[in-house]
């Protein structure tokens, strides 16, 4: 499978996730898309860097050659999939009692 | 000093999110256990996935800008961290961002109050 496929899938795979496995539903909040924006940026940057560089070089075979800022265009997909996926889990862990959420109350 | 370039663009990610952690009280860091327990699913995931690409060569690493590190399936060291920063990163973000509105919304009041003359 294509790097292109690959990406396509994890993106779905992190839908799901948090619709229907998880069920934390952050797809739908402000916060989540909010943490995307800044988290997006970001990654236009180090990913720029990582690819601008040729740290990490890319088969052209597996790719649609589309890029933005250096990086294919599948990296996006990727970091969205990574950043869902890894949120929707600590959503999940961390609004559990006893995981210390509740004991944080906004000190500031 | 150029096998340190991933390292110290990882090093960097950490840089401008670990500050969130006291900034916010996010306390991400300070839940090691549920952090660590969060970060597993996403690791396997993306490790058996960068496993498989590097194994069909859709994407190789420049051995001149990694450390000489290599894990099981050629699988470089920073690769690892990365999906181990990254993903902190993200979640000290979101949190950071979950704080500043809830902690926010109750301090509105206060530049208002002073705009009002009575």
């Amino acid at each position: 499978m294509s790097y292109t496929v690959l990406a396509a899938t994890a993106v779905i795979a992190a839908v799901a996730a948090d619709r229907w496995v998880l069920r934390t539903r952050l797809l739908s909040s402000r916060d989540f898309w909010t943490s995307y924006a800044i988290l997006l940026l970001f990654q236009l940057i180090t990913n720029g860097v990582l690819t601008g560089l040729h740290i990490v070089r890319y088969n052209a075979a597996s790719i649609l050659g589309l890029r933005l800022a250096y990086a294919p265009v599948e990296d996006l997909a990727f970091g969205f999939a990574l950043i869902t996926i890894t949120l929707c889990c600590w959503a999940r862990l961390s609004a559990k009692p006893g995981a210390g959420n509740a004991a944080a109350p906004g000190e500031s | 000093m150029r096998h340190w370039t991933y390292l110290i663009v990882l090093l960097a990610c950490l840089c401008a999110t670990v500050p969130l952690e006291l900034l916010f009280q996010v306390r991400v860091l300070r839940r090691p256990r549920v952090l660590i327990a969060a970060l597993l699913p996403e690791l396997v995931l993306f490790l058996g996935w960068d496993l498989y690409a590097i194994h069909d060569r859709q994407w190789t690493y420049d051995p001149r800008r990694i450390v000489d590190v290599a894990l099981p399936g050629a699988l470089p060291l920073e690769e690892v961290l990365f999906f181990v920063v990254i993903p902190v990163c993200a979640i000290l973000t979101f949190e950071a961002v979950k704080r500043c509105r809830t902690s926010r919304m109750p301090a509105l009041p206060r530049p208002a109050r002073r705009r009002e003359p009575a």
